[in-house]
């Protein structure tokens, strides 16, 4: 039993600790998105332009939703575009 | 005697339920006159994108014509913003700017679609999106209305 606890790693086990995600919109006290609010709006796109998922964002569902709308109202008046490259690296 | 009974436990009930019927009858009325005298005005927001080709004065010509068919049609206008040429993210009917509008106003629901007709047949009108707003929404424009103030009162200075 002894032995067992004596065990080496070569390598020291990757314990990562993430901080946990959470909505900004909630935490900051937002109710409202603008969709014509371009800059804010490319937050919640990748480089090519596509909506990031709620799993990246930390966002809740109530305002994924809304972030969706405006990102889609904001493309429609070409305020964000619909696909590009290097979206980020233009600003 | 027993018959005479019967009726008039019918005619009594006969006589409240008539009651009942007058009663719900004059409270449908209230009502309905207080919907009448309160018509419901909305709240929208409408952003336009006129063609780059226009020059100064044209614009402000289709902007003074969207103006006032919304006025015509009893509107009222909250707020308007001129946001000029911009450049759009991607082309447009071969276009790479245009000139934005915005209108914030109040009015009936039926005028949008009549609004929105006028957009289709102008053909300086590129895009139009119109949104009604909640009471987030209304906050919201108000707060940034009183920025854009703010901010070009410290330009003027």
């Amino acid at each position: 039993m002894a032995q067992q606890t004596d065990i080496k790693y070569l390598t020291p086990i990757a314990v990562d600790i993430r901080k946990k995600k959470y909505c900004r919109f909630k935490k900051s006290g937002i109710k409202y998105i603008d969709y014509k609010d371009g800059e804010f709006l490319k937050r919640f796109v990748n480089e090519q332009g596509r909506i990031l998922p709620r799993r990246l964002t930390g966002t809740s569902l109530k305002f994924q939703k809304k972030v969706a709308q405006a990102v889609k109202r904001a493309r429609h008046l070409a305020l964000l575009p619909f696909v590009t490259d290097n979206l980020k690296s233009n600003q | 005697m027993e018959k005479k009974q019967i009726i008039k436990k019918y005619e009594d009930k006969e006589n409240c339920i008539k009651k009942k019927c007058i009663f719900a009858a004059q409270n449908y009325n209230q009502i309905y006159k207080q919907k009448q005298s309160t018509i419901m005005l909305n709240h929208y927001e409408t952003v336009f994108i006129m063609t780059p080709v226009l020059s100064d004065e044209q614009m402000k010509e289709t902007v003074k014509k969207f103006e006032n068919f919304l006025l015509e049609k009893g509107a009222e206008i909250v707020h308007q913003e001129n946001w000029g040429l911009r450049k759009l993210e991607y082309p447009i009917a071969k276009k790479t700017s245009g000139f934005y509008h915005l209108f914030e106003f109040k009015a009936e629901g039926s005028v949008v679609k009549e609004y929105e007709l006028q957009y289709r047949r102008d053909e300086k009108i590129m895009r139009y999106l119109t949104v009604a707003l909640d009471k987030h929404a209304i906050a919201y424009s108000e707060k940034r209305r009183n920025l854009r103030k703010e901010k070009e009162a410290t330009k003027e200075q």
